[in-house]
């Protein structure tokens, strides 16, 4: 009391000495959770981490996090089937975070920018030899450059991109995005080589002194169907006719095409001749919602004219016309033969039964297993014989472009661990951060931006690109619908709800920490941070 | 990069900061350079609302005023956790003297500050419910109608609750608390008592009436900014709930008064001279029986003896106060 002023009785903030800590019986902990996008990602990538970037403007590093992932952001922002927005928490608010939407724009931005990716950091002098050009070879080469390997592609086509380019129209994939995105992975080194068909994997790595080689021929021979046919006939597999528009010598179908099959493929083939002049008829034996097919993929095509008949099956082909059976849905839900038919008139067939892979160039390897005409692989993506790996279409997976540049990096940090003896281990996953996990009153209602289509007589003349794509402050907006589900944006509210002032601002992008020598453990920060990052854990007794 | 300003800000202004924003369009309450009015180590109940509205609202008032506050301090809960002999919670200049008497210590503050010529000191009086709208009332409505130059402000948590959670005239009606029990036929606190001292506030003409709760602190604070802005006497009540008289889970407190607002329970407004200027609107209607399930005081009222009756009496309070007030958007057109 002696040292005080009149009257003064307490000295200001004094209360410090009072370690209210002490009462806790369980304390808050910083974490990161699992987003749903990235969960659902084949490609693995850190979408929510990619997305942060963006909300603040920053393209350049958005797109620099996400190509840690998928050298391949403007093709995957084209093609991709977006498994990430169904598994969005914001689809629970009002409709899912158009993520696709923002991964073109930045893979555009990238290329219009002219970004490059980083340098190898060092030379490992090893050599890998990586077999077809598509999605997962390009993405395996661009991650093993990354590692310091050296990388050849034998491609057996004479152009780089596999289905990407011989399998998906140009409506939904502009070649110069696609030729652009190869060249930037070539621009690191990467050798490639055309028109080299490996006829035998084991000669070719001995040739070429390969230390290890990733198989990613795809799936490229058209499955055939017996189908009782006139010699005047015309039958062809989806596979050639999507591959021949590539070409200068377009396929000649005729008017009247039939396609036969319900998947993407098929419509991709229907879609491409419609734009060509004809009138296709696409014939699945099943109904629209059991077809493989992507529903919107359907829609767009029905909307540019497609007719599509569903519960038919064609019983025999000949010159000029087609018959068709009616089929009907069993309780179990398979089609079952009425008996009744109908002639459609048709000058073409085409087969969109699904795909095989062409295994010639592992002819006489030992180790390998092959089962249903794909080849086996551990969960190393190493096949039976060392050394040698494979991924995409050519092993047992959903056959997308995603799940093949997923393949491309599981099977090169596996390649580099390989090489040094060594046995990779992915990171444990974090815990989910599913909805419940999230305070969405702080989000800013905001719907969905929609991407902008092309006009419909263009869309049946043409094969211009149907889905535009976002300009920068729509995309911006986008980003900005993230909600960064389970991991930290720094809004501030932990440490401004907290009633003792036991949380501490470590300032712009570090983040923040509790002061635990106050924090009574209330968890009021947990209830009120909007993205789940906070949890609370038990005190040690 | 140039870009083009968006108007969308992922949360826009609902976080207490949001790194998207400018600094200076962000709360004070997220910047490190915040007076922290309220020290660490004080002694309310963990997820004490109170605790947290008294340092959201002195910070402000600090702020607003270039760090000239005094503040005179009712008994209640905030003086007692705060001012443990020999210790204080405090960072302002503080002064307790009675349960009832705050009001009339501010007055005398800022009269003396005014004879001293200290025109740049501003005074703050503040208490809880019990202090204010039951035993400290005679001073504050004098203060009132001789429009003192205090900035009154209450801290509205509905009971006397550090002295065993008494019932005041601003607890609601059919909560249960140690002097109204959840027994006979009108179980719980009796309706049709009580005081709105924000409406008689506004009888008096005063120059600024508000109301505020923890769960909006962008508004809490340009309410702050806004009383201190003006003189003579002002009167803020904010809406802190009480995990300890409640029976709520202490993590709640915040989402507790969100609902209070959302339901139409408790409006936010302000007033001047007498008038309503604004409203804060409810964003995300809900019924009040949401509003009062996870609070024990309410228990009686639901479950094996549920009494849906008294929940619409409840309900029908709230709708007239969204009524009342245009709480909801369609119709403030």
């Amino acid at each position: 009391m002696q040292n005080r002023p009149f009257a003064i009785t307490l000295k200001p903030g004094t209360s410090l000495s009072n370690l209210t800590g002490t009462w806790r019986t369980a304390r808050p902990v910083y974490l990161s959770r699992l987003p749903p996008c990235n969960n659902a990602c084949p490609a693995g990538e850190n979408i929510q981490g990619w997305l942060f970037h963006a909300e603040s403007g920053d393209y350049e590093q958005a797109w620099r996090v996400l190509v840690q992932d998928n050298p391949l952001p403007a093709v995957m922002g084209r093609v991709c089937y977006h498994p990430c927005e169904g598994a969005c928490n914001r689809g629970q608010l009002d409709s899912s975070v158009g993520i696709n939407s923002v991964e073109r724009f930045l893979g555009d931005e990238a290329i219009k920018q002219g970004w490059k990716f980083d340098a190898p950091a060092t030379a490992s002098g090893k050599r890998i030899l990586i077999v077809g050009a598509g999605p997962s070879g390009l993405s395996a080469a661009y991650h093993l450059a990354r590692m310091g390997h050296q990388v050849e592609i034998q491609e057996a086509g004479p152009l780089a991109g596999g289905m990407m380019r011989f399998g998906i129209p140009k409506y939904r994939l502009p070649r110069e995005v696609l030729d652009a995105e190869v060249a930037r992975i070539l621009d690191m080194g990467v050798t490639l080589k055309f028109n080299t068909k490996v006829e035998n994997i084991e000669q070719s790595m001995k040739l070429g002194g390969f230390n290890a080689a990733f198989l990613a021929v795809g799936a490229h021979i058209g499955k055939r169907a017996f189908i009782p046919s006139g010699d005047a006939a015309h039958i062809i597999d989806a596979v050639s006719v999507l591959r021949s528009m590539e070409g200068e010598d377009k396929p000649m179908l005729g008017r009247r095409v039939i396609v036969y099959g319900g998947g993407n493929t098929a419509i991709d083939v229907a879609r491409s001749v419609k734009r060509m002049g004809a009138d296709p008829v696409v014939v699945y034996r099943r109904t629209r919602d059991k077809a493989p097919a992507h529903d919107f993929e359907i829609e767009e095509a029905l909307q540019e004219g497609v007719m599509i008949k569903w519960l038919s099956t064609i019983k025999q082909a000949d010159a000029g016309e087609i018959i068709v059976e009616k089929m009907a849905l069993d309780e179990k839900g398979f089609p079952q033969p009425t008996g009744e038919f109908e002639t459609l008139e048709a000058d073409s067939v085409v087969l969109a039964l699904g795909q095989d892979v062409d295994l010639s160039l592992l002819e006489g390897v030992s180790g390998l297993a092959i089962v249903d005409g794909t080849v086996q692989v551990s969960s190393n993506m190493m096949t039976g014989h060392p050394g040698i790996f494979a991924g995409g279409d050519m092993v047992p997976s959903e056959r997308t472009v995603t799940v093949a540049v997923g393949h491309g990096k599981k099977a090169a940090l596996n390649i580099h661990a390989w090489l040094q003896g060594k046995t990779y281990q992915a990171a444990p996953k974090p815990e989910l951060a599913d909805f419940s996990k999230l305070n969405p009153w702080y989000y800013s209602d905001a719907d969905k931006t929609v991407r902008p289509t092309l006009d419909m007589i263009r869309r049946q003349t043409s094969f211009d690109e149907v889905q535009g794509g976002l300009d920068e402050s729509t995309a911006l907006f986008e980003a900005r619908r993230c909600l960064s589900c389970g991991n930290c944006f720094e809004c501030d509210n932990c440490y401004g709800v907290c009633p003792d002032n036991a949380v501490i601002k470590l300032g712009p992008g570090k983040g923040f920490q509790f002061n635990y020598d106050y924090c009574k453990g209330c968890g009021i920060c947990v209830t009120e941070c909007p993205c789940g990052s906070i949890k609370m854990v038990p005190e040690e007794t | 990069m140039g870009f083009q300003p968006v108007k969308f800000y992922q949360t826009g202004t609902f976080t207490v900061g949001n790194r998207l924003l400018a600094a200076d369009e962000r709360s004070l309450q997220s910047g490190e350079t915040r007076s922290n009015s309220i020290n660490s180590g004080h002694r309310a109940c963990q997820g004490c609302g109170e605790a947290l509205g008294a340092r959201y609202a002195i910070d402000a008032a600090m702020a607003a005023s270039n760090n000239q506050v005094i503040a005179a301090n009712a008994t209640g809960c905030l003086e007692v956790f705060s001012t443990p002999y020999p210790e204080s919670s405090w960072q302002v200049p503080w002064i307790h003297s009675l349960f009832g008497n705050a009001a009339a210590v501010a007055t005398g503050i800022a009269a003396a500050m005014k004879v001293k010529g200290r025109t740049e000191v501003r005074v703050v009086a503040q208490g809880g419910d019990g202090g204010t709208t039951d035993i400290g009332f005679g001073c504050l409505s004098g203060m009132f109608e001789r429009n003192d130059d205090v900035l009154y402000i209450c801290y509205d948590n509905g009971g006397y609750m550090n002295t065993g959670v008494q019932r005041s005239s601003a607890t609601p009606p059919a909560a249960r608390t140690a002097t109204t029990m959840p027994v006979g036929p009108e179980p719980g606190n009796p309706f049709g008592q009580g005081k709105n001292v924000p409406e008689i506030a506004m009888a008096h003409n005063i120059p600024y009436v508000a109301t505020a709760t923890v769960a909006d602190l962008r508004d809490l604070e340009y309410k702050v900014r806004k009383a201190m802005s003006m003189h003579g006497a002002r009167y803020i009540q904010i809406f802190v709930p009480c995990p300890l008289g409640w029976g709520s889970a202490s993590h709640d407190t915040i989402r507790l008064a969100r609902m209070a607002k959302e339901s139409g329970t408790f409006p936010v407004f302000e007033a001047e001279y007498g008038e309503v200027t604004g409203v804060l609107k409810i964003r995300h209607k809900i019924s009040v029986d949401e509003y009062m399930k996870p609070q024990r005081r309410f228990a009686h009222l639901f479950g094996k003896n549920a009494n849906p009756e008294t929940i619409a009496r409840i309900q029908s309070i709230a709708d007239r106060n969204i009524r009342k007030y245009g709480l909801l958007e369609e119709e403030c057109n």
